[in-house]
């Protein structure tokens, strides 16, 4: 019988450094994986942390971590030909064809833009599968501000809203919180308006009340959750929510689910 | 088949099952209770009758033999990873009615739920049952109104009867050793509990909304968020990974997951600081809906399987069954309010 908790070692084929403190490790992996879907990622000794998906490519997986707390500090620690351990994928992730022909905003706050990277490169290479897309990704400071290439790449086939909580505005950045950028958004047809959010708690909330008074529709929306998970697989309990297991039901919910959710 | 048998009758029944099996019972610890001058009864391995505490309840569940409050899953050095070995022989719990209903929850969580387990699975695969029979229920007791009072699913019965066993056999393959052992063959029912002296109602129409009401306030100062609620409970599944290493050398080590309580400090803690359910009060409306209303949504059955340990455990001296019976007056409550 299969045994869920053994993890396979994973080379570290690159090290790209956004900021002080979030790196993305380019992981050797082969294997089926979705945009939102996470890894537990581990250093024996240290324990394991769930990681979203960043970014999939032929052989490899991206994972942006950023360094909080134990395990994270410890893998920091580590460079490219290193190996990490790693089991997954697990989770629903982002079902790209529900997104297609709709009207699409991301909205992501931090590093929320990690999960759903792969859904804004997704549609920056294939703009013509989407009505319109835009971008609305926020940041503390411009120091923060994760994935630079990326933007700069997207810009040139999607709409980017770039914004940080404070500082300086400027050609490619904007001031002010995430929220206050929504009404910049211009549909033409709210019923085929699609947002997907993700980030800090209350960042989410505070864009689902935005978008719903913009019009969207609930079922129009979903968000990922982030959640202490120690196995992934619906066992130890530390993300159930409701009758929820975020760890195998989500982390990605339409909101219609979500907004009953209560902690 | 149905059997009447003395001590030695059955000691010699246990000593030939003990070739295959540990035997996992209630057994009283003396002194070793919670409060002072009191016994502690909880699980552990026997080989004879006399050992098991027939007449009172645990305090703990059997739920350690399937989940170990601390299970060692894997080892690891450098570059290796070995997967910790089974116990060679099966265990044959000895469960009182309610108990049992309680593993099939563990069941539930461990097998149905996502991926099977691979760690709870080699275990349970060789576990067998027998049902201690359940005449009167214990003070805190609510088993009849969680409709567990009554199992079915087991592999041998044990009731007392004036010094005397009477068993139950449902496994083919003991009734030789049974029989070789037995005073006679007798039709045997094992006794159950058809009334309690704690009542509970759950009710028809509770929803989560049921969390913004204002009962559960009172048990932000009230719970110490100890946890034992959770220890002692047979349905509570709860882990958390945690890795070990020994300190002679420090790259060889093993991966662990040890019980998990929903009502500690930390039990929601990500990385960076962030944490939900801070007040003792929401922990507790966490837990009652998860036992209520949570995992009957997941599973069409109720987790809670009224055996009152949480209730006779609690250090503040909270009832759970008390909260359940609340339930009805906060969701009236919740409603006015809409």
């Amino acid at each position: 019988m299969n045994n869920e908790y053994i993890p396979f070692s994973s080379e570290i084929l690159e090290v790209i450094k956004h900021t002080d403190i979030e790196y993305t490790f380019r992981l050797a992996y082969k294997g089926e994986v979705r945009p939102g879907q996470f890894f537990e990622v581990s250093l024996p000794k240290y324990g394991e942390a769930p990681i979203s998906v960043s970014g999939i490519g032929e052989e490899c997986v991206d994972l942006t971590i950023r360094r909080v707390g134990k395990v994270t500090n410890e893998i920091f620690e580590h460079y490219v030909g290193d190996k990490l351990r790693l089991r997954g994928p697990y989770g629903n992730g982002f079902d790209i064809e529900q997104y297609k022909g709709k009207e699409l905003v991301v909205v992501a706050g931090g590093t929320g833009l990690s999960p759903v990277r792969g859904v804004v490169d997704y549609f920056a290479s294939h703009p013509d599968e989407v009505e319109s897309m835009t971008l609305i990704a926020g940041f503390k400071t411009v120091k923060d501000i994760l994935f630079l290439e990326d933007l700069a790449r997207w810009r040139q086939s999607i709409e980017i809203i770039l914004t940080v909580d404070c500082g300086e505005a400027d050609a490619v950045c904007q001031v002010g919180l995430v929220t206050e950028h929504l009404p910049k958004l211009k549909n033409r047809n709210i019923q085929n308006a699609a947002a997907i959010v993700v980030g800090p708690p209350p960042m989410m909330r505070f864009t689902c009340l935005g978008l719903l008074e913009l019009g969207y529709l609930e079922s129009n929306i979903w968000v990922s959750q982030e959640r202490k998970m120690c196995c992934g697989i619906g066992k130890c309990g530390h993300c159930k929510i409701n009758d929820v297991y975020v760890c195998v039901d989500g982390p990605v919910f339409n909101y219609t689910r979500a907004k009953h959710l209560i902690d | 088949m149905g059997y009447r048998m003395d001590q030695a009758g059955i000691n010699r029944v246990f000593n030939g099952l003990a070739k295959e099996y540990r035997l996992f019972a209630p057994k009283c610890f003396e002194y070793e209770g919670a409060f002072s001058d009191t016994d502690s009864i909880h699980y552990g391995e026997v080989q004879t009758i006399e050992e098991i505490e027939l007449m009172k309840k645990s305090n703990h569940s059997f739920k350690d033999a399937l989940l170990p409050i601390s299970e060692t899953l894997f080892y690891f050095t450098e570059d290796e990873v070995k997967v910790a070995d089974a116990p060679a022989k099966g265990a044959l719990l000895f469960l009182r009615s309610c108990d049992l209903h309680a593993l099939k929850r563990l069941d539930a969580i461990y097998l149905q739920n996502g991926e099977k387990d691979f760690y709870y699975k080699r275990l349970r695969d060789k576990i067998k049952i027998v049902l201690i029979g359940c005449e009167q229920a214990f003070e805190s007791c609510f088993c009849v109104d969680m409709n567990t009072n009554r199992s079915e699913n087991y592999d041998l019965s044990l009731d007392t009867i004036d010094g005397e066993y009477y068993l139950n056999c449902q496994f083919r393959e003991w009734d030789m050793l049974l029989k070789e052992n037995a005073l006679e063959e007798t039709i045997v029912m094992p006794k159950h509990v058809t009334e309690t002296v704690t009542k509970v109602h759950v009710p028809d129409n509770l929803t989560a909304a049921v969390a913004a009401s204002t009962m559960w306030d009172e048990y932000d100062a009230r719970c110490i968020a100890c946890g034992r609620c959770n220890f002692s409970c047979p349905t509570c599944t709860c882990y958390t990974m945690q890795d070990i290493f020994y300190t002679d050398n420090g790259k060889v080590g093993e991966r662990r997951r040890v019980q998990a309580s929903c009502m500690v400090d930390g039990f929601t803690d990500v990385a960076g600081g962030g944490s939900y359910r801070k007040k003792h009060g929401q922990r507790m409306r966490f837990k009652t809906l998860h036992k209520m209303l949570d995992f009957k949504q997941r599973f069409g059955y109720q987790m809670c399987v009224g055996c009152g340990r949480c209730d006779d455990v609690c250090p503040e001296y909270i009832s759970f069954s008390n909260i359940v019976n609340r339930l009805d007056s906060a969701t009236q409550e919740v409603s006015k309010n809409e």
